[in-house]
């Protein structure tokens, strides 16, 4: 099993075609959509986190080169600077994908990186500014 | 067996003070019982970390030659304008102050991630502040305009003052409308989406003292990792709100008024704050010791976060708007679990108020009255109380017509 998060750019001769959709049916892959966006210029971006046997997840990326999609690793990052961050947890409720989560014990608030899928809510809404993005 | 403030600051300075935090003193009164507790316990200390709006630093910045009024003139700190009202050398700077120039909400929401929270942080980090300012010029003042380079440690005094600090208490905000909000309590989702509240509850100083009867003006207290004292009520004390059985207010109450020598500080407790489509400000940590005088104080300190209640509020008509009304009553043992019902709906619950760095506080100034390096301060006078009558008022507008 593989499991990766993919940035994919489609030019906009492709916007209107079925594509992501062949990697369930030919591929038998399963994705989940981080952030899907089609610019004023027609072209279109989205981020998926991408899952399912290693043989099959390689096809389905070939699959995808060929037709014409840039794909990318997400490389974006959101990183916690842990010398600002007070454990408010004001960020908790916030964060869609439950990749900040208070220890019931220690009160503190842990961030799993692995669950985060770089949608910046928490950044803006950090009152301290402890969360930031990293290209 | 009821004890002094005295008795007390003389265990304290040969090193036989009892001190525990106001977490710890719970389960100590509940395997002991109040009495002995009161007893053997000397002080409790309590502790918060949230932002503070109501704050604020004044200093001293030295004569230069030749001399300049900066009284009636202008002047900012990094951008950030700065208040000129006192005579020639005094400025204040406000938690709230923003660049003159700087975006605020025109593009909404702002970021808001420079203002005087963040110069105040800046000033206690020992960084290096532009000041720009201009004045108009005396013969005793004959200067006009100022550029210069500051440091706190080359300023006179240097003078954390809050008018409004460790609210006894707060709202559980949330919003009922369909569009997302940006307030003071941070972002709120549509649709009872998320509920803020901020306040260390069981460790929140007011709360642990409900009726104001050890924390009074002259209370010494830890401010920003330095050493402060209660001056006056905070502005807006109001003492008179409904309150439980067990005295704990069951929605903002008291407020108190501090201020503390802002060189002895730390930016790790006293830290530039953006609250996103709403301003800049600045959190704040405060540590107020309790002394156990007898068995009531010490059963008001020993209060856990299931007995102390608050209102929820909707920010999105019913803040804004001034109207009353609550959509129900939640204790702290609730909010923390990260979860409240509010009309039949499940909303996890986040808090702007910092509980760990809280404990981290109550512990520190455990530590520096074990050590003997803190003594309590002994009110000189008291907070109005419920019975004084003292409450906030709101503005009743007096519209100035044309030409009045």
């Amino acid at each position: 099993m593989v499991s990766k998060k993919i940035v994919l750019h489609f030019p906009h001769t492709l916007v209107d075609q079925p594509i992501v959709c062949k990697l369930v049916k030919e591929y038998d892959l399963e994705f989940t959509i981080l952030k899907a966006n089609v610019t004023p210029r027609e072209e279109g971006l989205l981020v998926l986190e991408l899952s399912g046997e290693d043989k099959n997840y390689e096809q389905g990326i070939e699959y995808l080169k060929k037709t014409g999609v840039n794909v990318r690793p997400l490389s974006k990052n959101v990183i916690r600077n842990e010398e600002r961050c007070s454990h408010c947890s004001v960020c908790v409720p916030i964060c869609p994908a439950g990749a900040l989560i208070v220890e019931p014990l220690t009160r503190k608030v842990n961030f799993y990186s692995d669950k985060c899928i770089a949608c910046e809510l928490c950044v803006n809404a950090c009152p301290l500014g402890a969360m930031e993005v990293h290209f | 067996m009821a004890k002094t403030i005295k008795e007390i600051n003389e265990k304290i300075k040969k090193g036989k003070a009892v001190v525990v935090t106001a977490e710890e003193i719970i389960d100590i009164v509940d395997e002991k019982g109040l009495e002995e507790a009161a007893n053997t316990i000397d002080v409790v200390t309590t502790a918060t970390f949230g932002p503070m709006c109501s704050s604020g630093a004044y200093f001293n910045i030295g004569a230069v030659k030749p001399k300049i009024k900066l009284g009636g003139g202008r002047a900012s700190l990094n951008n950030v304008p700065v208040y000129t009202g006192f005579a020639a050398a005094d400025l204040y700077i406000g938690a709230n102050a923003l660049p003159d120039d700087g975006p605020h909400n025109k593009v909404f929401p702002g970021a808001f991630k420079y203002g005087g929270g963040h110069v105040i942080e800046d000033l206690v980090a020992e960084k290096d502040l532009k000041l720009i300012a201009t004045a108009y010029g005396t013969d005793c003042y004959p200067r006009k305009n100022l550029k210069t380079w500051i440091n706190i440690k080359d300023l006179n005094e240097a003078v954390l003052f809050n008018p409004r600090n460790a609210y006894q208490n707060y709202n559980v905000a949330v919003n009922l409308s369909d569009k997302i909000i940006y307030t003071y309590m941070g972002e709120l989702k549509p649709k009872l989406g998320n509920a803020n509240y901020c306040s260390a509850g069981q460790l929140s100083p007011l709360l642990n003292d409900p009726y104001y009867k050890t924390i009074g003006i002259g209370t010494r207290l830890f401010l920003g990792g330095g050493v402060g004292y209660v001056v006056w009520q905070g502005t807006q004390h109001n003492p008179t709100v409904k309150r439980k059985d067990n005295g704990v207010p069951q929605a903002p109450a008291g407020t108190l008024a501090v201020l503390g020598d802002l060189k002895q500080m730390k930016p790790e407790w006293l830290r530039g704050t953006s609250m996103q489509g709403y301003g800049a400000t600045l959190t704040l940590g405060i540590g107020i010791p309790i002394p156990i005088l007898n068995e009531e104080i010490c059963r008001w300190t020993a209060v856990r976060d299931e007995e102390i209640y608050t209102q929820i509020v909707d920010y999105s008509e019913v803040y804004p708007q001034g109207k009353k009304g609550s959509l129900g009553e939640v204790n702290y043992g609730e909010l923390k679990k990260g979860k409240i019902t509010v009309q039949g709906k499940d909303v996890p619950t986040g808090n702007l108020s910092s509980y760990p760095k809280a404990v981290e506080i109550a512990e520190t100034l455990k530590k520096w009255i074990m050590k003997g390096d803190f003594l309590l301060g002994e009110p000189v006078a008291y907070l109005p109380g419920p019975d004084s009558g003292y409450s906030v008022k709101p503005l009743t507008e007096r519209p100035i017509k044309e030409g009045g």
